[in-house]
């Protein structure tokens, strides 16, 4: 496939920018100006940027409790979702959802999420909405190995079989659901081989290669805005930090995290930027420039921003019902 | 006696009954470590067999703890929030607390489900919840909630003992807390409340996290002579009654605290039997102290805002003294 040179660098300033959002993050955690779950996408940021440079403002994701990169992969502003990391009325969710409930509908973002395994029936939800509008988008669902275990898996991806639904399903196989390693929590090695049971295509790509994860998911939403069904495209990547910030990882060795690092997506494209001659050196220092600038500044915004106020707290709850709270 | 602190208790605990009951097992998910570690270490000693850390499948857990104490096992299944038990609650609901009755007494499922509630670590909406009013509300199922490290042993010791389907709340903020506990892993019977402080001026009724919030509130009003006595009912259901009417009978009022929200809360239930059943001796209304009715904020003013704290607690009881 050829894959232009204005969407290699739009795929590696887009994983940059995940990357370097959540090194700031990491820090602000440790310095406790960011409280509450923090699971960081780090060493994962191939997945969400080579599914989503297929996708337009117009198409629908469902997010997980690892939502950062997702969010940043389908246009999130970084200055919002810093102020929402810090908890405040100008975050994407006025300080109410934090880390792993960040939203944009305007972006087809149709939300981050804490409960594992939910967002497979909300993105097949929102396939079969797109098929009874007979509109023309796709709808395209992250979750984690550990996910696939859940009943919501086996149901949604039934489901939107029968139905022949838009749904592009992108496990990211990060070998880890929380501090339990792949081999013990389920018998398969390939998720992508659950698809059989269903009735659709499901392949397994490495999910530290952008282009690898581009051009599957490519077809994939051809097929799905075809009005051929659902396809599952297992991504084999590694989490490089914790299961959390603040994780101890007694899980899993030093040795096995840096053989991974070595494997890293960005420095894999960064290397083929050089090797094709895509752009120069100086460029790529610029862009990372330009990128720590924007973090400067959505930081300021976070922390110049004002905490949302004490009546807030009552607002959202439904669209017209406002109740009384207590006043202290 | 000997001082340790509430996630210690409820590890002992589980060690405690896997050493005596060659039946008991833990399943859950990563409860090998644990995700705040209070399972840590137990696999060490009793193997992966009976501490057996389970896929991400919440309603397979919960269905997995009646099949097994069905066929004779004494399960102790760990649901790692409260919040995640919405996954679980056929098996839960209409599972665990029917069988039972629906087999006319001919079968018995001596179980214990384990779970995180409550607010505090800014974790927001889908991992700080207070839904003990959603199993108080079920017939067949025993609640209990400790709240000191003493409470917490001997009442995981009598769950995992007893015959029924038991859950304990584990308020995720008392984990760290230090307490003294008896030399002997004793059972707390489950069904006994304990009078946490006494007093004579007026009744709170609270539970796990709320129960210190009263405890403060109430060492600062003693500097301003009034006297209060705080109940920690420990068991949600059954529930000790007598304990609570006593003490309404002494102070003829009273002030119910929980984290919940408040609509279709568990005090709203106990406010409506103390209305029933001690009206008599009441000479001032029934107040709650409760969480606001909406989801937790992750915000951590926000979060301040919706859990009800010493402020409020000590305002209730002026309004009525
Ligand atoms: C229903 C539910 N059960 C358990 C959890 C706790 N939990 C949060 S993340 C996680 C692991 C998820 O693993 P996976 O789906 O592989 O995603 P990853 O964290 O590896 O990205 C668990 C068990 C949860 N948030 N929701």
């Amino acid at each position: 496939m050829d894959i232009s040179k204005e969407l290699v660098m739009d795929m590696y300033t887009k994983m940059l920018r995940i990357r370097r959002f959540e090194q700031r993050v990491a820090e602000l955690f440790a310095a406790a100006k960011i409280g509450g779950f923090v699971h960081l996408y780090w060493g994962e940021e191939a997945v969400a940027v080579g599914v989503t440079a297929n996708l337009s403002n117009d198409d629908l994701i469902t997010s997980t409790h690892r939502g950062h990169g997702h969010l940043i992969a389908k246009g999130g502003e970084t200055k919002y979702m810093m102020a929402e990391l810090y908890g405040k009325e100008t975050g994407y969710c006025k300080g109410k959802g934090g880390s792993m409930h960040i939203a944009d509908a305007t972006k087809g973002i149709l939300g981050a999420n804490g409960i594992v395994g939910a967002g497979l029936p909300i993105a097949t939800g929102a396939a079969l909405s797109i098929k009874l509008r007979g509109s023309n988008q796709v709808s395209v669902c992250f979750f984690g190995d550990g996910a696939s275990n859940q009943g919501t898996f086996h149901e949604s991806m039934n489901m939107a079989a029968i139905w022949k639904l838009p749904v592009v399903y992108i496990c990211e196989n990060n070998l880890y659901g929380e501090f339990t390693p792949q081999k013990d929590h389920q018998a398969i090695t390939d998720i992508s081989s659950r698809a059989e049971a269903y009735g659709f295509p499901g392949i397994t790509v490495d999910g530290n290669d952008v282009f690898a994860v581009y051009e599957a998911t490519n077809e994939a939403i051809k097929r799905a805005r075809n009005g051929n069904g659902p396809t599952l495209i297992e991504c084999k990547t590694y989490r490089v930090r914790g299961h959390f910030e603040g994780d101890p990882q007694l899980y899993r060795s030093k040795e096995e995290v840096e053989e991974w690092k070595r494997n890293d997506p960005i420095m894999r494209v960064e290397r083929y930027i050089s090797e094709n001659g895509i752009v120069s050196e100086e460029k790529l220092k610029e862009i990372q420039k330009g990128i720590d600038k924007e973090l400067d500044e959505a930081v300021e915004f976070a922390e110049k921003s004002k905490d949302p106020d004490e009546k807030m707290v009552a607002e959202d709850v439904y669209t017209d019902i406002v109740e009384e709270v207590r006043v202290r | 006696m000997r001082k340790m602190n509430y996630g210690q208790a409820i590890n002992e605990a589980l060690r405690n009954e896997l050493r005596r009951d060659p039946n008991v097992f833990l399943m859950g998910e990563d409860v090998k470590y644990g995700v705040l570690g209070v399972t840590a270490g137990i696999v060490d000693e009793f193997g992966e067999e009976r501490v057996r850390n389970t896929p991400i499948s919440e309603e397979a857990v919960a269905g997995g703890a009646v099949g097994a104490a069905a066929a004779g096992s004494r399960p102790v299944a760990e649901i790692m929030f409260i919040d995640f038990s919405t996954i679980a609650m056929d098996q839960i609901v209409n599972q665990a607390a029917k069988m039972r009755y629906m087999f006319g007494g001919r079968i018995t499922l001596p179980l214990t489900f384990r779970t995180m509630v409550g607010a505090g670590i800014q974790a927001a909406a889908q991992h700080s919840q207070s839904l003990e009013a959603w199993f108080t509300h079920i017939p067949g199922l025993k609640v209990v909630y400790p709240s000191t490290p003493k409470d917490a042993l001997g009442l995981t010791i009598a769950a995992i003992r007893d015959d029924n389907p038991v859950i304990v709340l584990e308020h995720k903020l008392l984990y760290a807390m230090e307490g003294e506990v008896p030399d002997e892993n004793e059972p707390i019977p489950i069904g006994v409340a304990d009078v946490k402080k006494v007093g004579k001026d007026v009744t709170l009724v609270a539970t796990g996290m709320m129960v210190h919030k009263c405890l403060n509130a109430a060492k600062q009003l003693s500097e301003e002579g009034i006297d209060v006595e705080v109940i920690d009912p420990r068991s949600l259901f059954p529930l000790d009654k007598d304990t609570i009417y006593n003490s309404i009978k002494k102070t003829h009022k009273v002030v119910l605290v929980s984290e919940e929200v408040k609509r279709g809360s568990w005090i709203g239930e106990l406010s409506a039997m103390i209305a029933e059943e001690a009206f008599q001796d009441l000479n001032s209304p029934i107040l709650r102290v409760a969480g606001l009715n909406t989801p937790v904020p992750f915000s951590k003013k926000l979060e301040d805002y919706f859990v009800p704290n010493e402020v409020d607690i000590i305002e209730a009881i002026k309004s009525i003294i």
